[in-house]
């Protein structure tokens, strides 16, 4: 049974004095609890917009998105999202941050409570030592572990990522997505990720979902990754699976989708 | 006092003169001449409930506008007919309704203080970025909360940058205002030198609200930075 179910989803963007553009077309997927999903495309495919469509920040043109039965008909805290801009509020402190998330969520709850819960969702990011730190004090990485921490706190049912760690270099990318799998299999969260790493998609997920390039980009080819968990990344750059995987991407982004292009 | 005749006077005549307005700067014992302090003060003092009541005015107003797109359509042409007034177009009716020089003044000064401020909040309120937006409405939190806690933080750097044009201007103003019909003030001072022919005293007035415009600007400056986030 789907968690999230996708069910032929359309989305055109009104275009003044040309129609409309159409972004995303008929495209349906589902995500099974506990799965760790992957939109992989070219920039411009539509795979962020089907993350918001997920998160209800737009609504689709036609079709119908379902998370865990109920019909998603806007946004809301279960279907959080880590903002590829990080997309924290300059004027708050880290914590303040995670408490803003947390006071909408469990409302009936007492301050100490809310309190706990910020402080220990920054925990779970390793950043209590930077709990009252102001965003521009802080590195860029430290930053996308409050995003983070700001989405986990609200317990989401589904975990959506935008390219979370598009902007930061390779080093602090690779132990920010180190992080991201201890913390998904200790919460046991459901994810989808929109990224345009190879590397960091076979290394998360459980699936991966290749859209093709827009307009009206649709569903290219999903490859199943059955690699073992837990996974290491040293291991990986030689297991031979990896590699099938890898050439399985590259070739769909790199040749059919030039293909399609001509 | 110094020489009665109209020729510009000499760089050494103005620093005398100056020094002489400064050392009976307090000085009330005459209350036909009372120092020139006090005339600052009288100015200063109008520009600054002018320019609050344009505040109060200007930024509730403001966030209506900037979060309902409707009513600035509706209201932005009485805006843009209304701004473009010089402020002293409206001092002699302002004399005729309130009868008061004092209050004529500050009436002007909120008139002109009152459209950077407005319009900077609305900017800025209507223009708060994309993904704080995103933010509230993803996590849920409710309207009043989303304007105190996200709308207006996000728009504290365009209303101080209004408020910094608005006191320049009210300062500007003041001066002009003061010479029609007002008994104190700077600008009140400057004409009754005239009215001497004392131009060394109107060059000192002069530089003199020089130093204080540019010391306004500097306050509001720090105070904008002060309470601005960072990023």
């Amino acid at each position: 049974m789907a968690y999230v179910s996708v069910n032929n989803v359309s989305m055109a963007f009104p275009v003044k004095g040309k129609g409309a553009f159409v972004a995303l077309d008929s495209v349906s997927m589902d995500v099974a609890k506990n799965e760790f999903v992957c939109l992989i495309g070219h920039s411009g495919c539509g795979k962020s917009t089907l993350l918001n469509l997920i998160a209800g920040l737009l609504l689709p043109s036609s079709g119908t998105i379902v998370c865990e039965d109920k019909p998603v008909r806007g946004p809301g805290p279960d279907r959080a999202m880590v903002f590829q801009s990080h997309a924290l509020l300059p004027w708050m402190t880290c914590y303040e941050n995670v408490h803003l998330a947390v006071r909408q969520v469990f409302r009936s709850h007492s301050a100490a409570e809310l309190k706990d819960k910020a402080e220990e969702a920054l925990r779970l990011v390793h950043l209590d030592h930077a709990i009252h730190k102001y965003p521009y004090e802080i590195s860029g990485g430290m930053k996308q572990r409050v995003g983070i921490a700001r989405a986990l706190a609200a317990t989401p049912r589904v975990l959506l990522l935008d390219e979370p760690f598009g902007a930061l270099d390779a080093l602090t990318r690779a132990s920010l997505q180190d992080e991201l799998v201890r913390i998904v299999e200790a919460t046991h969260s459901t994810v989808v990720m929109v990224t345009h790493d190879i590397d960091e998609a076979i290394l998360l997920s459980d699936r991966i979902v290749m859209m093709t390039n827009g307009p009206a980009a649709k569903i290219g080819d999903v490859l199943v990754n059955e690699l073992p968990r837990p996974r290491d990344r040293l291991a990986l750059a030689t297991n031979p699976q990896y590699g099938v995987y890898r050439q399985r991407l590259l070739k769909f982004l790199y040749q059919k989708q030039h293909a399609l292009n001509e | 006092m110094g020489q009665q005749t109209a020729a510009i006077p000499t760089p050494g005549a103005v620093a005398l003169r100056g020094v002489e307005l400064l050392r009976n700067a307090f000085d009330r014992s005459n209350p036909n001449n009372v120092g020139i302090a006090w005339h600052l003060l009288q100015s200063l003092g109008r520009v600054m409930l002018g320019f609050m009541l344009a505040l109060i005015v200007a930024v509730p107003l403001g966030f209506v506008l900037g979060l309902f797109p409707a009513v600035y359509q509706a209201l932005n042409p009485f805006f843009q007919v209304l701004r473009p007034i010089s402020p002293l177009a409206w001092m002699p009716l302002a004399l005729y309704t309130f009868r008061d020089s004092s209050v004529s003044a500050i009436f002007i000064i909120f008139i002109c203080a009152v459209w950077p401020m407005l319009i900077n909040t609305a900017v800025g309120a209507a223009s708060v970025r994309q993904e704080w937006v995103s933010v509230s409405r993803v996590f849920g939190v409710g309207t009043f909360e989303h304007v105190r806690r996200i709308i207006f933080p996000a728009s504290v750097p365009m209303i101080m940058t209004g408020m910094r044009i608005s006191v320049g201007i009210a300062w500007f103003v003041i001066v002009a205002a003061e010479m029609v019909g007002a008994q104190s003030g700077i600008g009140y001072f400057i004409w009754n030198e005239w009215n001497n022919l004392q131009l060394a005293s109107m060059i000192v007035a002069i530089v003199l609200i020089g130093l204080i415009g540019l010391g306004l600007d500097s306050a509001l400056d720090w105070i904008g930075r002060k309470l601005s986030f960072r990023e």
